[in-house]
């Protein structure tokens, strides 16, 4: 008998139940706030509390009524989009300025104190000034993703190559290796994992951002989709949308992880 | 004739902001032949790791001049292949590929079949044939060690240069490594330059121990010749008169001559 995993499976159930029993709580204490057993109707379909029979949101989630009225997936995927396209941008602006802060004295003295007074600024105070900027909500969002999502790649990537040990770059003196030699055949080995935690951070920060950035932009996409739901005075498929932001969140936090993983040489060849 | 490697009137100097200079070492003269074996021995802090790195030129003296094959070293290269003390192999390469980036580089004019055979040779030197493919990682520190004077031999370099190579080894290790560096030096003649604290290492692999004075203001201070028949056999060694002799010349140096306060 597998001890340890009995209690992997039983004392998270525990919890749910606690969770499911303050929800009840609250429900019993707040007009109108929808019950567990609603909101799986409204989830998955079903008769609800008032007798009505409900489609349920999860049951069709690719439907596409019209282009503003979409299944969940896809406002799922238009989020995902966004998120995507302003991490690509903030990967291929921020790793190469990240090698050029990690190998450069004169680089670091020049950016840091531009990223330390930038890093720590509320995405949603940037997306009024893009919106302005661009007057779409498409790149409003892709933008302000791509403006947040950078700072963690930067500053990663740059500890990454400044980790680069002495000893490597004796060898590599000996040896008379070019500038770019040195880059390719030393430094990024080395800052690769680190970049990686740093795509992940930023990740991370990008499916934050997105939510709150669709709300405020509108038009199409999960974050949307809550607010909307709220307006609709839905208030039980709000509940589904942040079960499924998390859900989508966490998976993307595994996939980046096992991708990281598989470019660590640290983690490769272990028995 | 001029000398294979030669050592001019070497000082170094760090500069030490609102003070005097720092001089590390300071009126240093020596000259090396092609294909000898020398030891330099001394206290920590006698600035002999100083002197290699001026050697392997990764540090400038700031005065005095360095000539191999009567030109002037000016920075690192693999004339100069360096064996470091923590044996520095990058540790996303195979024990092969570590040696094999060593050679493409320095080799470039080798196609791929004469690169394989070159880079298999030199695994077979040091025997890790069955680690060839094993990381870094997964190899013992004496394995380590192998891999990185194998690696530094590849090259061809005219000078070997060995920082404390065995130092951080456990004392089996260390001989069996001392044997394994004999052993290559007999079919491939090599001039070596081995950095050492180890009185026995430096009689055993030696044809001259070059012993350090206590810095600061370093130098050489005397210079003994050890006429000792190769190979050698540490075992019988121990009750050879002339092994005896160089023991006991450089433990006095050490330990009488320029005993060490604090050790």
């Amino acid at each position: 008998m597998n001890f340890e995993l009995v209690k992997k499976i039983i004392l998270p159930l525990l919890v749910f139940v606690a969770i499911l029993g303050v929800w009840m709580g609250i429900a019993n204490v707040v007009e109108d706030f929808p019950t567990p057993a609603n909101t799986y109707v409204s989830a998955f379909g079903g008769v609800n509390a008032e007798g009505d029979e409900v489609e349920g949101v999860l049951a069709d989630p690719f439907y596409i009524e019209n282009e503003d009225d979409k299944g969940v997936f896809w406002q799922i995927l238009e989020s995902l989009k966004r998120v995507f396209g302003g991490f690509a941008l903030a990967l291929i602006f921020g790793i190469p300025l990240g090698l050029l802060v990690g190998m450069s004295k004169n680089a670091q003295y020049a950016f840091d104190p531009f990223i330390q007074i930038f890093k720590p600024v509320s995405p949603l105070a940037w997306l009024p000034l893009l919106l302005f900027i661009f007057q779409d909500i498409n790149m409003t969002a892709i933008s302000t993703i791509f403006i947040t999502s950078i700072w963690p790649i930067i500053i990663n990537t740059a500890l990454g190559v400044r980790s680069v040990s002495e000893d490597y770059m004796n060898v590599a003196k000996v040896l008379r290796f070019t500038p770019l030699e040195k880059v390719v055949q030393i430094i990024l080995p080395v800052a690769v994992p680190y970049i990686f935690t740093g795509m992940r951070l930023s990740l991370g920060i990008a499916w934050l951002v997105i939510v709150a950035a669709e709300m405020l932009t509108g038009g199409i996409g999960i974050g949307f989709w809550i607010w909307d739901e709220y307006n609709n005075l839905a208030y039980d498929n709000i509940i589904i949308g942040i079960i499924l932001v998390g859900l989508v969140g966490f998976i993307l936090d595994v996939v980046m992880g096992k991708i990281a993983d598989f470019f660590d040489y640290t983690k490769k060849g272990r028995a | 004739m001029s000398e294979f490697l030669s050592l001019k009137n070497i000082e170094k100097r760090f500069p030490i902001p609102g003070k005097e200079d720092y001089i590390a070492v300071t009126d240093v003269n020596l000259e090396i032949k092609k294909n000898e074996i020398i030891s330099i021995i001394g206290h920590s802090g006698c600035g002999k790791s100083t002197l290699l790195n001026m050697i392997s030129g990764l540090d400038r003296q700031t005065e005095g001049n360095i000539t191999l094959k009567e030109h002037e070293v000016k920075g690192p290269g693999p004339d100069r292949a360096v064996v470091f003390q923590n044996h520095s192999l990058l540790p996303w390469l195979s024990v092969y590929e570590n040696i094999e980036m060593a050679v493409k580089k320095v080799m470039p004019e080798l196609d791929p079949r004469e690169l394989r055979e070159r880079v298999e040779k030199f695994v077979s030197m040091v025997n890790l044939e069955p680690a060839k493919d094993k990381l870094p990682g997964e190899i013992s520190g004496g394995m380590k060690q192998r891999v990185g004077i194998a690696r530094a031999l590849s090259i061809e370099p005219d000078v070997l240069l060995m920082d404390e190579p065995f130092g951080a080894l456990d004392s089996l290790t260390r001989a069996n490594l001392q044997e394994h560096l004999m052993r290559i030096q007999q079919n491939v003649e090599n001039t070596v330059i081995i950095i050492t604290h180890d009185v026995d290492e430096a009689v055993l692999l030696s044809d001259r121990v070059i012993m350090m004075t206590n810095g600061p203001e370093a130098t050489i201070g005397e210079i003994l010749e050890v006429n000792l028949e190769r190979p050698r056999n540490r075992v019988e060694l121990q009750h050879d008169p002339e092994y005896i002799r160089c023991r006991e010349a450089i433990l006095s140096f050490l330990y009488e001559k320029f005993a060490k306060e604090d050790e």
